[in-house]
């Protein structure tokens, strides 16, 4: 049933606004992808701006949900005209959390040579890939890649009711077990499940696909950790990297592994020399 | 006549991504017809290059949100080829069967939340909520029903999880299968009610001689890989698509633009159709000729019926691929991978096209370096010249300035672009 009010007292619909930066658009169509409680969803908010589904649009709005990274002067513009505008912005997803797989361009640290392997010598606009809170201050970050519908509802929900909206501070791990899931390590299977914050209900070791941390680390996540899961498990630096640098919530995470495994091979070079 | 207009759509609605439309007409001759897309670019191919091959998949799936099961599967098979590796029977028909129900998801989204509200005049599908509830009630539920599937078998709707080299990580439970299978015959009723309701709109009387490009079935209609074909008579390997698609770069768009035998060519279900008319199942054929669509058809504003066949189509097809996986044992799920030096492309039929994805690897199974062509990239050229030509028409028809905004507007999006992912 749509709700109109709670407890009996009538809710204020909040005007929302979508908006979408550099992004696959997917967090958005999370939001469509709710066919069930869509129309629910829908009674809650007002949405007075939705690129992707509509053609009416309002400038006035009090919450605003951004997708997607900022790679372009226009597009931190843009942002920062949302913010100004924007009683609560919220960053929906790992692009606008931490700058998403976008961010897997900045690792080059060589903008000239990633526009030529794409575009040759054909000019394009394009800076590093930056989560949103590099460019404005976001009160509020839904992570996921993509988000969960359900965690969507549950925050929007408690922005409605003016409920303080907090994350699990526990790992994904948690919520794997709970769920009695086999463990992908006993498949030999990698997996960041344990340094990796929860929220998702541990999606991907659900369907038997090791965690590649798009949520980013849990509050107690640190290097040593990781590096000893790694080699009690024996996988080599460069798979727990490729995962940790995947979605850029692990950026601090994967520059320090890479440091001390560039310093663990000079040794061995050194040693051998 | 028309005598001037300027007509400037910034950030067109209800497509995926950022495109515009700048229609100008002075004294009665078209001075500007252009179609600008002004996505911000992502750089897959760049980010690729060093990743072992087992992060191309998870990566190349999120080059788009509404087909990221269909780039999931083109890198898959990408990395596969490059392998030598052949999936089993049964990954084959599950992959099939998992892109099947994306095509029906995303079909769906277009027909009525993006191009329904046009011919039902209003700006989006929310104020349908309202005014025509059991048409938002069926899309939704024709919709829930093609994403439940798709976690069924996928392990979740966007960004698959169980889809990997080699096959699936587990096997959809057979209960909710069956269960699947049974909304799916329901199904087809409500895409009965679709199809009268789209026979109900009126097809804008628009016709422009056009080259179209797919994969050429083989005994079925075609979605994963194959040989590549054109109505001008092309026909290509997979491994040659470069040959097939040609890419150039042009200043106002910073995606790429592609060309065959003419200036432009087509891509999507239209073009599909077109190819592959007599693969169809004979129910899906025969909605099609109830509307008039038989190859080669050249009205761009069809492709919304093509859709609509090929909904039926792939949920018929389902139906009969599910009651064959009941029917029988079934196999492990997953072969091993053994990475090696070498290259693979793949071709597969997404909703919106044929895409192709490309890597190279070297003995360490890293990614060298990568190339992906998508369906709307390649349909960019053949929209502007739709756009010039409908722009020119309305010009010597003398058409209103809001029916042109509107029309210039409607044949965009009956590509059903996707625009974020063609700058990927
Ligand atoms: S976070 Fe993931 S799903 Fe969301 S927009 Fe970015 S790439 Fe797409
Ligand atoms: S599968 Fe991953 S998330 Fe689940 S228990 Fe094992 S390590 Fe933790
Ligand atoms: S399991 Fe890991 S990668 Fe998968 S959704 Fe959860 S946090 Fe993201
Ligand atoms: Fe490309």
């Amino acid at each position: 049933m749509p709700v109109d009010n709670y407890l009996g007292v009538p809710l204020h619909r909040p005007k929302v606004a979508f908006f979408e930066f550099t992004a696959c658009e997917g967090c958005q169509l999370q939001i469509l992808n709710n066919e069930a409680t869509l129309l629910d969803f829908l009674s809650l908010v007002e949405v007075v701006a939705f690129r992707e589904a509509m053609t009416e649009r309002s400038d006035d709005y009090e919450i605003a949900f951004v997708e997607g990274s900022i790679t372009r002067a226009d597009e931190a513009k843009r942002l920062k005209e949302i913010r100004k505008k924007a009683k609560v912005l919220v960053a929906m997803g790992s692009c606008a959390c931490f700058g998403g797989v976008n961010q897997l361009k900045n690792r080059f640290n060589n903008n000239k040579w990633v526009k030529e392997q794409v575009y040759g010598k054909f000019p394009v606009e394009s800076e590093e890939a930056r989560p949103l809170e590099d460019v404005v201050t976001v009160d509020l970050n839904i992570y996921g890649c993509p988000i969960k519908k359900e965690e969507v509802e549950k925050i929007v929900t408690n922005l409605v009711l003016g409920k303080s909206v907090s994350h699990p501070k526990y790992p994904v791990c948690m919520e794997c077990m709970a769920n009695e899931n086999i463990c992908l390590y006993k498949m030999g299977e990698p997996c960041l499940g344990p340094v990796t914050r929860a929220g998702c209900d541990a999606w991907c070791p659900g369907s038997r696909f090791g965690c590649w941390g798009c949520r980013g680390p849990a509050d107690a996540a640190n290097v040593e950790q990781i590096i000893s899961i790694m080699e009690e498990h024996k996988f080599s630096a460069d798979t727990i990297i490729d995962r940790l640098e995947c979605f850029g919530g692990f950026k601090k995470f994967a520059g320090e592994l890479k440091k001390r495994t560039a310093k663990s091979k000079s040794k061995k070079k050194r040693a051998a020399k | 006549m028309k005598i001037s207009c300027d007509i400037k759509v910034k950030h067109l609605s209800r497509v995926e991504g950022h495109g515009n439309i700048h229609i100008k007409i002075k004294g009665g001759r078209v001075t500007e017809a252009q179609w600008e897309v002004v996505e911000t670019p992502r750089f897959f191919e760049a980010m690729l290059v060093g990743k072992k091959w087992d992060n191309a998949p998870w990566i190349c799936g999120r080059i788009c949100g509404i087909c990221s099961i269909g780039h999931t599967l083109a890198s898959i098979r990408a990395v596969e080829n490059a392998f030598g590796i052949v999936p089993s029977e049964q990954t084959r028909k599950l992959r099939l069967l998992l892109k099947h129900m994306e095509t029906l998801q995303s079909h769906v989204l277009h027909l009525y939340f993006l191009a329904a509200p046009d011919f039902l005049n209003t700006g989006s599908v929310f104020p349908l909520i309202k005014s025509h509830p059991d048409v938002v009630a069926r899309a939704a539920r024709i919709k829930l029903l093609a994403n439940d599937a798709c976690d069924i078998i996928g392990g979740r709707r966007m960004h698959p999880t169980t889809t990997v080299v080699g096959g699936f990580t587990m096997l959809p439970d057979r209960c909710k299968l069956e269960s699947l299978k049974r909304r799916l015959e329901e199904a087809v009723t409500d895409l009965h009610r679709t199809a009268e309701l789209f026979r109900s709109f009126p097809v804008p009387d628009f016709v422009r001689e056009t080259e179209f490009v797919s994969l050429r079935g083989n005994g079925e209609y075609p979605f994963i890989g194959g040989d590549l074909v054109s109505t001008d008579g092309v026909r290509m390997k997979e491994h040659d698509y470069k040959k097939m698609t040609n890419e150039y770069t042009v200043a106002r768009s910073t995606a790429k633009w592609a060309r065959l035998s003419r200036e432009s060519f087509a891509v999507g279900a239209l073009a599909r159709l077109n190819n592959n008319f007599a693969f169809l199942h004979p129910a899906a054929r025969e909605l099609s000729e109830s509307f008039g669509l038989r190859p080669v058809n050249h009205n761009p504003f069809m492709n919304n019926i093509a859709q609509l066949v090929e909904c039926v189509h792939v949920t018929l097809e389902s139906i009969a691929m599910i009651n064959e996986f009941l029917d029988n044992e079934w196999d492990e799920p997953r072969q091993a991978v053994k990475h090696k030096k070498g290259k693979g492309v793949s071709a597969v039929e997404v909703p919106r096209g044929i895409l192709y994805h490309c890597y190279e690897f070297d003995s360490a199974g890293k990614i060298v370096r990568s190339d992906c062509v998508i369906p709307t990239g390649q349909n960019h050229a053949n929209i502007q010249h739709d756009l010039t030509e409908l722009a020119a028409q309305s010009a010597s028809m003398g058409r209103k300035d809001a029916e042109i905004e509107l029309l210039a507007e409607m044949l965009v999006r009956s590509y059903d672009p996707c625009i974020s992912c063609s700058v990927h």
